[in-house]
């Protein structure tokens, strides 16, 4: 453009050749939407997937091996873990945020992550939908099975 | 083709595959494991029978091998992440993902005690 010879009115002697009444032609930018676009866009749905698989992942680090530390390791490792020692961390409420977080996220990451498989290796469109279907299923019977035992734990229920 | 610019069949392709594995291996754990917590709220006996087999020697096997998916794909994860958002995660990748083995690696021995221990009483004998 700093090559372009420009009048003191800014107009160039190109564009000088269009006025109001013979209006330069409109050029399409390449990726505008047109009305012959298709109509059912995904919008931003697979960044913001792409964003949360990150975004979930970096806390799942931390809470996923705060997890391990506790009932693998510390304290004589998975040999001390039974009702008693669930009732106990049950009873604080940051170890029921922290499961609970931990369930949600954790739950949501592998659910996109195996989105992301079966959308690579099911090739045909019904095998891509049946397994999405149950998937997508299944993710939200566990999600709310497990938040419903966490908030209605009941440590004396016997 | 160029120095440096094959993807296929290295580092960056065995990351990758190692990270799917290790993440749907994880997920269908995970499915598992809310069902087994579940049982709290059936009954403290059947929760804490079931829970027993998680302390049989063959199953902490099971768990040591679960350790191992869940640090590769934790630690390869915050790779892909400084990949994805630092400026010169590509060019580093590969030094990333040797990193990403070693510690694993170290990780990996720390846990043997504390997995496999109990187990290796059980068999064994104290």
């Amino acid at each position: 453009m700093s090559t372009t010879e420009t009048s003191a009115s800014g107009v160039g002697p190109v564009e000088a050749a269009y006025t109001v009444d013979n209006p330069a032609p409109v050029i399409q930018a390449p990726r505008q939407r047109t009305k012959k676009t298709p109509k059912s866009t995904r919008g931003n749905f697979e960044m913001y997937g792409w964003l949360f698989m990150r975004l979930s992942g970096v806390v799942l680090v931390v809470l996923v091996i705060g997890h391990l530390l506790i009932q693998l390791v510390l304290d004589g490792g998975v040999s001390k873990v039974g009702f008693a020692f669930v009732a106990g961390r049950w009873a604080s409420p940051w170890w029921q945020v922290w499961d609970l977080l931990m369930l949600w996220l954790a739950m949501l990451h592998g659910c996109n992550g195996l989105r992301t498989v079966i959308n690579d290796y099911a090739e045909r469109a019904g095998t891509r939908l049946w397994l999405k279907a149950l998937l997508y299923t299944a993710t939200v019977w566990t999600i709310l099975l497990g938040t419903l035992v966490i908030f209605t734990f009941d440590p004396n229920i016997r | 083709m160029p120095a440096g610019t094959l993807y296929r069949g290295r580092e960056g392709m065995w990351s990758w595959v190692a990270h799917r594995v290790t993440g749907v291996l994880i997920f269908f754990f995970l499915f598992v494991h809310v069902l087994d917590t579940a049982l709290v709220r059936v009954s403290p006996e059947d929760y804490d029978k079931v829970v027993a087999t998680y302390k049989t020697p063959i199953v902490a096997c099971l768990e040591y091998g679960l350790v191992a998916a869940i640090l590769f794909h934790a630690l390869n994860g915050l790779r892909v992440i400084a990949v994805d958002f630092w400026a010169k995660g590509a060019r580093y990748q590969k030094q990333m993902l040797w990193t990403v083995v070693v510690v694993w690696f170290v990780l990996m021995l720390g846990a043997i005690y504390p997995v496999l221990g109990h187990a290796a009483r059980v068999v064994f004998g104290s």
